[in-house]
């Protein structure tokens, strides 16, 4: 197996700063929110990769960044080979802009009300001249509707099989990559495993290779097979699924375990972790999870972690062994 | 236990009159809450939680009303209190906390002044005594520097302490019963986790009865005494927690339990449950669940709805399933381990 994705010193600064004259009359310096910071990863063809943190860790920004909906500020994306940002053959990226496609959180929102379903699954081909005769009977089909509902408005399905009509769209232009940002936070637990389900068959058919962003751990557990752990922008640690759960090396990460609810804790007493995610715009000095870590000494506050391998897992942490 | 619960709720029914028909998202619901005691409500979305623990605090949007059935708040009853009576209670003695925390405080108001009016509006205290409480109230929740952040407004807080303000808030007026509509579903796992502990810490301190709506299972077991697993606007399993999440008698729960991904089950295919919930306009004529039962028998197509009383007490099932306590002994040991 090859990396299909390859991700080097990935940073996106997104500048937050007042209007200029706010910033002129205040005297308010210019304000930059670091999403993404030194990230590196590589995620192999036919496998799935998943990418797990709380909010503000940056895990959709690195899903944008891959597809193209956002430039990276610094670093770089390869995917096939190919820089996406930097490549001046337009016949290359047309290419690898086929073979990536993505699937959002909210099916009520990316799904255009007024178009009906065959239009909207056959966009992504119809907008690059191919052929779309019967394509979007074929698909509906594949993920498990039937071919007359592509007659039909996305007003008249449940949220289950809105996500589905979003899979179907993702896999019209025969990506080799999907990006899946959330794809079953806003479905019922029931539909949720009929997606997850869905999803792994069309893996398998389709010899698909999925990114996966989610914040929760059980159905990342489920569905990935390499995860990484982001904690405000930066990649924290990263290791295969099973070494990940069985042996979390990096102190966050055994804090997200920690706190995730379980089904078969009843009346669990907690210690709750204590203090909250910091703010992207003034990150703490060094490792930026210091404030909150039970283990940090004065080390980690002065340097930031380098990555570092232990075994089949990548960590970000002075004290982890 | 036989002291009078502070809610028990009696066969309510809401009825939402519709150019369509008249639709019941809330249909014989009967339940208790105890003292000290978290009752936690489950269901997808569209099951009536919200709208059943809406009803017991009269905030019912019209058309949507309550028909029939009786809400009785330590044994008095409340579904028949209107106006001034009603906002009387509501605050005093019922606290709400809703999923999100900026739209249920006004921006326009430091959380001082939110906590201050609500003390003073139930409780007969002079002005000074209700800041004293307010600042009370917000160090009980822990938020750091109480008396500094008490004139804050609330965007100046984050996520999770805009929660536990509006917990503080719940609380001040020291009710009997709170309702936690999704309290922890707009946060993230590291604060949720902070936020459950804050309210079982509460409730076991103040014996305050509390109920629990969410979807999560997760939280569910953690959080909860007692479980009442909702379906189509009726209940359809009601009981001990870990009887009810480990050995469910009614097909429904075990398919909710079975579809959600456990971390000791690895890359297994999930059971599914086929098909979505029936609308409310549109539910089968007998059980709600029968279209998408794998148990499903005659009787359940046609028998009119079964309820906890018509069939064992523990699930609304003509046919609860057998306990198979026996066949997995390894779940109870690790929940107890």
């Amino acid at each position: 197996m090859s990396a299909i994705i390859r991700i080097e010193h990935l940073t996106r600064i997104f500048d937050v700063s007042k209007p200029w004259l706010n910033r002129l009359i205040e005297r308010a310096p210019r304000a930059l929110l670091t999403a993404v910071s030194d990230v590196s990863f590589e995620i192999e063809e036919n496998s799935v990769y998943a990418l797990v943190g709380e909010s503000g860790s940056g895990k959709s920004t690195i899903g944008k960044i891959i597809v193209g909906l956002v430039p990276p500020s610094q670093g770089s994306v390869l995917i096939e080979g190919v820089d996406l940002a930097t490549e001046s053959d337009a016949a290359k990226i047309d290419a690898v802009r086929a073979d990536i496609q993505m699937i959002f959180q909210d099916p009520y929102a990316s799904l255009n009300p007024r178009w009906r379903v065959r239009d909207i699954i056959a966009e992504p081909v119809a907008a690059r001249g191919g052929a779309t005769t019967g394509l979007a009977e074929k698909l509906l089909e594949q993920v498990g509707l039937s071919a007359a509902d592509a007659g039909k408005y996305p007003h008249e399905f449940s949220g289950g099989q809105r996500q589905r009509i979003c899979i179907a769209r993702a896999l019209a232009s025969g990506p080799k990559i999907i990006v899946c940002d959330e794809p079953t936070s806003a479905l019922d637990v029931s539909v949720q495993s009929q997606v997850l389900n869905l999803m792994s068959d069309l893996r398998e058919e389709l010899g698909l290779t999925y990114l996966f962003i989610s914040h929760d751990l059980t159905v990342v557990h489920h569905m990935a097979d390499r995860i990484g752990v982001l904690y405000l922008g930066r990649l924290v640690e990263e290791a295969p699924r099973d070494t990940l759960f069985a042996d979390p090396k990096h102190p966050y990460t055994q804090m997200l375990f920690d706190a995730a609810p379980r089904m078969d804790a009843f009346g669990r007493e907690v210690d709750p972790p204590k203090g909250e995610i910091p703010d992207a715009i003034n990150p703490p000095s060094g490792c930026a999870f210091h404030p909150r870590c039970p283990l940090a000494i004065d080390r980690c506050s002065r340097e930031r972690p380098e990555m570092r391998r232990l075994g089949d897992t990548r960590v970000a942490c002075h004290l982890a062994e | 236990m036989t002291a009078t619960p502070v809610l028990s709720v009696r066969n309510l029914v809401v009825e939402i009159p519709t150019r369509h028909g008249v639709l019941r998202p809330v249909d014989a619901v009967s339940y208790d809450i105890h003292a000290g005691e978290i009752l936690g409500v489950v269901g997808e979305s569209g099951a009536g939680k919200s709208m059943t623990g809406n009803a017991v605090i009269g905030l019912l949007d019209p058309p949507a009303r309550i028909v029939s059935g009786q809400i009785l708040l330590s044994g008095q009853p409340v579904h028949t209190l209107r106006g001034d009576a009603l906002r009387r209670l509501r605050g005093k003695r019922m606290g709400m906390i809703f999923q999100d925390p900026l739209t249920s405080l006004n921006p326009l108001l430091t959380v001082g002044d939110q906590l201050t009016e609500t003390i003073l509006e139930h409780l007969d205290v002079s002005p000074s005594e209700a800041r004293k409480r307010a600042i009370a109230a917000l160090e009980e929740v822990g938020i750091p520097a109480a008396r500094d952040r008490i004139d804050s407004y609330p965007h100046e807080f984050s996520g999770g302490m805009r929660q536990r303000v509006v917990i503080a808030l719940a609380l001040c007026a020291e009710p009997d019963l709170v309702i936690a509509d999704e309290p922890t579903t707009a946060l993230d796992v590291s604060v949720q986790a902070q936020i459950i502990a804050l309210l079982k810490r509460l409730c076991r301190d103040r014996g305050v009865a509390v109920m629990l709506v969410t979807h999560d299972m997760g939280v569910i077991a953690e959080a909860a005494d007692r479980v009442a697993v909702m379906y189509a606007g009726r209940l359809a399993e009601l009981g001990p927690v870990r009887e009810v999440l480990t050995d469910a008698h009614h097909p429904y729960t075990a398919g909710l339990m079975a579809s959600t991904p456990l971390a000791s089950q690895g890359h297994r295919r999930l059971r599914q449950i086929p098909g979505a919930m029936p609308r409310l306009g549109n539910l089968p004529p007998g059980c709600a669940f029968s279209p998408r039962c794998d148990h499903v028998q005659d009787r359940c197509r046609h028998d009119p709805s079964p309820t906890l009383d018509t069939c064992d007490g523990r699930a609304a099932c003509w046919f609860p399933l057998r306990s198979q306590k026996d066949n997995t002994p390894e779940h109870d040991q690790e929940a107890e381990a």
